[in-house]
């Protein structure tokens, strides 16, 4: 990936970054922790791999985003919003009352959002079904969806990428958010479902585990998942990430998971990204 | 009701669905690993390449269908009532009903008269679940011609259907010129001094308690509430106000299905007497779908039991 690109990915992640923590801020309320840790795969996803069109959201061709990790909401809200979905102002209203930006994604209220979710483990099971009606009706689409590693415990994930592998639905590419952390704990602690690569690999996936924050990797696995396309097999891409990415006293703490910064954390998170992007800018 | 040729709705549901998908390219059918028994294999031999099977993965094979629908393809998903409405209520309930998908789920083996298989898969519970989903359609047909029509008026409504199927054999009593319209109840027999409100196999029943009661010189109005939501209310309200005593007669639990549909309504319009005859907050078990039936007290002889004790005419 040329310089000059990289960074304006990076600039572009400050600014979803700071869209998360602002977003959270004004209604005293989300996840902020698992937003930020897939701040930057879809700060890519969006930017350099997706054909979706904000002036025509709805397009029939376009590829499709299910955000399985419907908690993470304001990472994507911050996304589309940047990237013209609706105005930027709109993250303010997340979670306020009748805002088009609810708690969990609504595909009714929300432009640029193609799926409802919020219930975990059915994310990946709809990115099938769409990727199965792609293939059906001959269209040239890719369907990409994120979970995260707490949602893996959830059964039905398994029933899903059955059905991937099963139906060679190598047109769909699922993208895992492995932060290490959930509500109550360290994965690891709660409910371990490590080996992933060994898991994903011995159902049927092409697998590849990527740093989740690099974005010459995200470049990288995501040629690999095309690379894979015409083999038969759903790609799996695992991003190793870090919970509260990008605010120091949010990193690795699964005490972010659901609760919003106050004004005073906001400001010290704001400076702290406004620090990140002078850096990003002084390298340019 | 004697003499009547008798077909399962089941059976119903796999041949319309052949019909439709000679006509419809954009019809798509679901299963888990139950075609056999709720009758897509049908549609499987004539479209084998529209026909997908998900497995014993019901909440997945909801959840697919719900993507699928967003291609603007037309999914049926079947599977037994018990793991459509009941294991996969939470998809339905999130994925489908929430986003407003164009899906629809057809069940079958509903009720008790699933027989031999015992309480586990004798769903007593699917209308009661279904409803309470917003702008859920929730259904169940009577008889052959009644199932092959509300299969076309679905493909044709777009949003969530609930179709309640059955594995039991019962009698065709519409004929073809029956015309079946969603939301709209049907006044099967005329009467004024009862009302017998069912859907599903117990309307049969209740026909034949209807001409057991005219010999007996009560003259009961039979009424097929094929669409449990939304609710023929008016005519209900009219049952109520010509009648003035009300049966409700269905082969589900007595909490939160068709006799607690017409009871919401009528508490809150025009408190009548009502009785509701269904699974009195109990599991069902083992035995033929005959003898469960009249075990349950769905038969014919039961409804005519309760009509004359709210006649006072025991």
């Amino acid at each position: 990936m040329k310089f000059e690109d990289k960074k304006a990915l990076e600039l572009f992640a400050v600014k979803v970054r700071e869209g998360i923590l602002r977003s959270t801020n004004a209604c005293s309320s989300g996840h902020p922790g698992g937003s930020l840790s897939a701040a930057d795969y879809l700060t890519y996803l969006y930017n350099r791999e997706i054909n979706a069109n904000p002036a025509e959201p709805n397009m029939s061709e376009r590829d499709r985003f299910v955000l399985s990790k419907g908690h993470a909401s304001p990472a994507l809200y911050a996304v589309l919003a940047h990237m013209g979905f609706f105005p930027v102002e709109d993250l303010l209203t997340f979670r306020k009352i009748d805002s088009n930006l609810q708690g969990h994604p609504n595909m009714n209220l929300t432009p640029g959002v193609d799926m409802s979710t919020g219930s975990l483990g059915q994310g990946i099971s709809v990115a099938c079904g769409m990727a199965k009606a792609a293939k059906f009706l001959q269209k040239d689409l890719n369907v990409y969806t994120l979970l995260g590693d707490g949602e893996i415990d959830e059964g039905q994930v398994w029933e899903a990428v059955t059905f991937a592998a099963h139906y060679k639905l190598d047109n769909l590419c699922i993208a895992v958010d492995v932060n290490g952390l959930q509500i109550d704990g360290a994965t690891k602690d709660v409910m371990n479902t490590a080996p992933l690569d060994r898991r994903f690999e011995s159902f049927g996936c092409e697998v590849i585990e990527i740093d989740g924050h690099d974005f010459d990797e995200l470049e990288k696995s995501f040629e690999f998942f095309h690379a894979n396309k015409n083999h038969g097999k759903p790609t799996v891409i695992l991003l190793r990430t870090v919970k509260g990415k990008g605010v120091s006293f949010m990193e690795n703490q699964a005490g972010w998971h659901g609760k919003a910064p106050n004004d005073e954390q906001l400001a010290q998170a704001l400076s702290e990204l406004a620090d990140a992007r002078k850096k990003i800018e002084e390298a340019i | 009701m004697e003499g009547m040729k008798k077909i399962a709705t089941r059976d119903s549901y796999g041949n319309a669905l052949v019909e439709l998908g000679k006509i419809h390219d954009d019809i798509v059918v679901l299963d888990s690993d139950l075609a056999m028994a709720t009758k897509t294999v049908l549609f499987k031999k004539e479209f084998p390449n529209r026909h997908f099977d998900c497995g014993i993965a019901e909440c997945n094979m909801i959840d697919v269908a719900a993507g699928m629908s967003t291609f603007g393809l037309v999914p049926f998903a079947s599977s037994f009532a018990m793991f459509a409405a009941g294991r996969a209520f939470e998809q339905v309930r999130n994925t489908v009903g929430y986003a407003r998908l164009n899906v629809k789920i057809c069940a079958t083996h509903g009720g008790i008269s699933v027989g031999e298989d015992g309480a586990s898969h004798q769903c007593c519970e699917d209308f009661a679940l279904m409803r309470t989903i917003p702008n859920m359609v929730v259904m169940s047909p009577s008889d052959d011609i009644e199932a092959r029509q509300m299969v076309k008026a679905v493909y044709k409504y777009k949003g969530a259907v609930y179709i309640r199927f059955s594995r039991y054999a019962v009698p065709i009593y519409h004929d073809e010129n029956f015309k079946f319209e969603i939301g709209k109840g049907e006044i099967v027999r005329d009467g004024s001094d009862i009302a017998i409100i069912a859907n599903g196999l117990t309307v049969s029943e209740s026909i034949r308690a209807a001409e057991i009661l005219k010999s007996e010189g009560i003259s009961a109005r039979v009424i097929n509430i094929a669409t449990i939501k939304p609710l023929d209310e008016e005519m209900i309200l009219n049952a109520a106000k010509d009648c003035g005593k009300i049966i409700t007669v269905e082969e589900h639990t007595i909490i939160g299905g068709l006799g607690d549909a017409v009871c919401s309504l009528l508490a809150e319009k025009n408190p009548v007497p009502v009785k509701r005859i269904g699974i009195n907050d109990e599991f069902g078990h083992s035995g033929s779908a005959a003898e469960l039936l009249k075990q349950f007290g769905l038969s014919a002889e039961n409804i005519c039991v309760k009509v004359r004790e709210m006649l006072g005419k025991n």
